[in-house]
């Protein structure tokens, strides 16, 4: 069962950039805006070391982990190689300039 | 619309690695097929000598499987050997009647070794040194065979010497010229290698010219020379050189001289067809080393997928290498003539020789044995035609001479560390985990080390030591990378080159630089991109556009991240002063915000650390004090000792000459951290001589210490001049910084960049040219002008403090 969430308008999130989604008790979700105006949304922990992903620069449909520089794919969250590792993805749409997701 | 046809001819590294560069940028654009020789997928003939001394197996040196080649839908044919080239049908066909057609045709057919031309050389057991059957021929020979004869004292010859005597053969090396690998060593070198050799039982023939070889049944049985000695032989392998393979593109019409003729596109004269690797010349020069063919195969497939950027204009190369464990380096015209100057160091019995070759102060040749570690220095010095004038007296003592890297315990002798003694020890890498990568992973660069390993990675003090790691485990594969090399994947121009074009074509933000200058990516990476802001905003103050998004998160939150996602805030002190009231408001903040720790910092400023994202800008309007930039590439403090006024060996007022450059610069962006110091007096309680400008107070002024460095590597600050009063220090400091600013590349410190200019050029712009220098300073404070306190701005927009608001569900 989807729980469709309105989370922000997208204007609310910078391109290129991202916003922090705090939840009760449970993991903080990173929502990405690529130039595209597409949106992402990741758990906001790398695989590494759990750099928040959140703080990263945006490039492509990638981000990179302000820690330690690991790069990030995030459609599926996976780690570019040659590192290994992924950050769960969250389901995440975009309806006439708002921005919900699935949580 | 069907995909057009790429045929390769040649399976070997070179070719392969030209179809891995394609694959990365144009993945979808050809149906590919390969052709090769040998029986095997693209393996790493560099590993050959390994494989022949029983090291590692032919497993072990297979660089791509086939599975790689099914899992990019690429056609291989191994053990075909391409006999014609149809250039007008646009066919090639194999010697067994495969054929196939082609749209575009790469050729990367290698090279052979070149055997003697000498009555006897046809008969079995007289072999070369290049593929995997030779080796197997070699080890079959070991088992049952006991002479082995190895004509030619290069490197090849060497290794494959060392083979056989580890697989218990009684091996003799033959050479016509006076001392082993006279292309890389002088005499001394040479015949410290031929010692050590000998001691493990390897014999040697030096100026023997093989006349003969002479069989029985068919087998070589020995070797006579011209002065008529004859020795047994049981085995012969001819190791005098190699010769591009052009037969196939000379067959085919396709203009050749030593090797297949390309131009810097890597295009032969004919436009379909496209050549790499050994069998090429390019501006007349043939290639054998692994890293500039890896460069040609670079160049190539972006030509290929019709980018139609980059291209090669050949290589400089060095030799790093290993002969049987013993570390060689050589570089440039290492034998010098008579207009050259020799510094030399020679340790027999240490098995230590070093020799720089010196014209007009500048190094052009270069032969180290023993101990290399600071080959990789003097060859970038070679290649950049740098002076070394000032550094002469302790030249010959390496790069970390008297001043050693931090971090890995002062080894500087890779060959000396065992698999578990830490290389790198930022990202805590071993050694073995380094020699395990490079060999299980197929690498070659030290680009390749980082990214795999991250040895090296991080801050780059123990890189003398990873190049000594792969250059021990390639051996003659690794050569030293470029140094002028582009900024980041993303482009193929370099830090310099980008600098100008923003400044030529006025470009103001970083959309319209990437669409000029041809970027490869949609929007950078997160190397270029800060780069690139920062050569915006700095060669165009007030005009170019300031992209938050293209700043590392510490300049965009103006706090610096923690392990744990926290921030830390330092507030501004002028000068390290500060007064009850300002520490009255940092208590109180503390207790607020039950920020976990407070911390004294090294420049001289109080560090809270621990703070939340959210309370960034709460803390910020109840400290109500100006941005410390402690997390920026920018100006960080002054550091001062107390001075005149209350010091009673003070003879300059410090604190005060602090706090006016403090401010004069506040806000200041840089191409990494500038930090500054002011001591009252010789004693230098406030460290100036390792900051990026220094300033000691003497009884008649102020003297200028520039380009020192505390971190990493401990540097020095060298001296620049004296001034007199208030006013001079900050032009003279503030040009100085400009300059700095205007010319460094991203991420250089000071030291980097004036070890790259020379401190004359410093002292040139400083202090010979005053007109010069009043006009750097003035482009400094027009830059500076009017520039708003960041914690204040954010404090006070909603738009700027959204960065720090969470949505809360």
């Amino acid at each position: 069962m989807s729980n469709w969430t309105k989370i922000a308008n997208l204007e609310d999130i910078p391109r290129l950039g991202s916003r922090v989604v705090k939840r009760n008790g449970q993991a903080d979700i990173a929502v990405f805006r690529t130039e595209d105006d597409q949106v992402f949304a990741l758990h906001d922990k790398c695989p590494h070391k759990n750099g928040p992903l959140s703080q990263g620069i945006v490039h492509g449909h990638k981000v990179t982990c302000p820690l330690h520089g690991w790069n990030i794919q995030l459609a599926d969250g996976n780690a570019i190689a040659p590192d290994e590792g992924h950050a769960p993805c969250v389901a995440v749409k975009l309806e006439n300039g708002e921005v919900f997701l699935d949580v | 619309m069907s995909k057009m046809k790429l045929v390769m001819v040649g399976n070997g590294m070179a070719g392969v690695r030209t179809l891995e560069e394609l694959l990365k940028i144009s993945p979808e654009m050809y149906d590919i097929t390969v052709f090769g020789a040998e029986p095997h997928p693209n393996y790493n003939r560099i590993l050959l000598s390994p494989v022949l001394a029983g090291e590692q197996t032919i497993n072990d040196i297979i660089l791509n499987s086939r599975e790689w080649y099914a899992e990019h839908g690429i056609t291989l044919h191994t053990g075909k050997k391409v006999t014609q080239i149809d250039r007008v049908k646009r066919l090639v066909i194999a010697e067994d009647g495969t054929t196939a057609e082609y749209d575009r045709l790469l050729l990367a057919t290698g090279s052979d070794p070149f055997i003697l031309p000498v009555p006897g050389n046809d008969l079995e057991g007289v072999i070369g040194f290049r593929d995997i059957k030779d080796v197997d021929t070699m080890i079959d020979a070991s088992k049952q065979y006991k002479h082995a004869i190895v004509i030619g004292g290069g490197l090849l010859g060497l290794e494959a010497a060392n083979g056989l005597a580890i697989r218990g053969m009684d091996v003799t090396i033959v050479h016509i010229h006076k001392w082993l690998m006279e292309r890389q060593l002088d005499e001394v070198a040479g015949k410290m290698l031929q010692n050590s050799l000998e001691e493990k039982g390897l014999k040697f023939l030096l100026e023997k010219h093989t006349e003969q070889l002479i069989g029985e049944n068919g087998r070589v049985k020995a070797v006579r020379f011209k002065d008529g000695q004859e020795v047994p032989a049981d085995l012969v392998v001819m190791a005098v050189g190699i010769r591009p393979n052009i037969e196939l593109a000379k067959a085919a019409g396709i203009y050749c001289n030593r090797g297949i003729v390309v131009n810097d596109t890597m295009q032969t004269y004919d436009p379909r067809i496209y050549a790499v690797g050994e069998c090429v010349a390019h501006r007349n020069t043939t290639y054998g080393l692994v890293a500039p063919l890896f460069e040609m195969g670079k160049v190539c497939a972006t030509h290929l997928a019709n980018f139609g950027i980059g291209r090669y204009t050949g290589s400089v190369t060095s030799t790093k290498l290993k002969v049987t464990g013993i570390d060689l380096f050589s570089a440039g015209n290492f034998t010098g003539g008579e207009d050259t100057e020799e510094i030399v160091l020679h340790d027999a019995v240490g098995g230590v020789y070093k020799k720089l070759v010196i014209k007009d102060d500048k190094i052009v040749g270069s032969v180290l044995y023993g101990d290399t570690v600071d080959g990789s220095w003097y060859f970038q010095m070679l290649r950049d035609g740098k002076s070394i004038a000032e550094i002469r007296d302790h030249l010959m003592f390496g790069q970390e001479a008297s001043l050693g890297n931090l971090g890995h315990a002062g080894q500087n002798k890779a060959a000396a560390m065992t698999d578990d003694m830490e290389v790198c020890g930022c990202n805590g890498v071993c050694k073995g985990t380094v020699v395990k990568a490079i060999k299980e992973k197929g690498l070659f660069t030290l680009e390749d080390v980082r990214k795999t390993t991250k040895a090296s990675a991080s801050c780059g003090s123990c890189t003398g030591l990873v190049e000594q790691i792969l250059a021990s485990t390639l051996g003659g594969g690794y050569s030293p990378q470029s140094t002028n090399k582009p900024m980041c994947g993303c482009t193929d121009k370099t830090h310099e080159e980008v600098r100008q074009i923003i400044r030529d074509q006025k470009l103001l933000n970083i959309p319209e630089a990437m669409n000029f200058m041809d970027w490869r990516t949609p929007n950078g990476c997160s190397s270029c991109r800060p780069a690139l802001n920062y050569y915006l905003v700095s060669t165009w103050p007030h005009e170019a556009q300031d992209d938050p998004q293209s700043r590392f998160i510490n300049e965009r939150a103006h706090a610096n991240i923690q392990k744990d996602g926290t921030y830390s805030v330092v507030p501004r002190m002028y000068g390290g002063v500060t007064t009850p009231d300002q520490l009255r408001k940092i208590a109180d903040v503390a207790d607020k915000y039950e920020i976990p720790m407070v911390k004294v910092t090294g420049g001289q400023r109080i560090d809270l650390l621990g703070v939340k994202k959210d309370d960034l800008p709460k803390v910020w309007a109840d400290l109500d004090m100006p941005s410390g930039y402690a997390y920026g590439k920018s100006i960080r403090t002054v550091k001062t000792c107390v001075g005149s006024e209350f010091c009673r060996f003070g003879t300059q007022d410090s604190t005060r000459m602090g706090i006016e450059l403090e401010r004069a610069f506040d806000h200041m962006w840089a191409p990494h951290k500038v930090k500054l110091a002011v001591s009252g007096c010789p004693r230098n309680c406030a460290e100036s001589g390792i900051k990026d400008v220094g300033i000691i107070g003497v009884d008649s002024g102020w003297e200028l210490y520039v380009g020192g460095n505390g971190g990493i590597k401990t540097e020095v600050a060298q001296f620049l001049c004296k001034v007199t009063t208030h006013e001079e220090v900050l032009e003279y400091s503030g040009a100085f910084i400009q300059l700095y600013r205007e010319q460094a590349r991203y991420l250089d410190r000071t030291v980097h960049w004036i070890e790259r200019v020379g401190m004359e050029y410093v002292k040139k712009h400083i202090l010979e040219d005053a007109e010069g220098r009043r006009a750097l300073y003035e482009r400094l404070l027009y830059s500076l002008q009017g520039t708003p306190d960041p914690w204040k701005k954010r404090v006070e927009e909603a738009q700027a403090r959204r960065e720090f608001e969470p949505i809360t569900l």
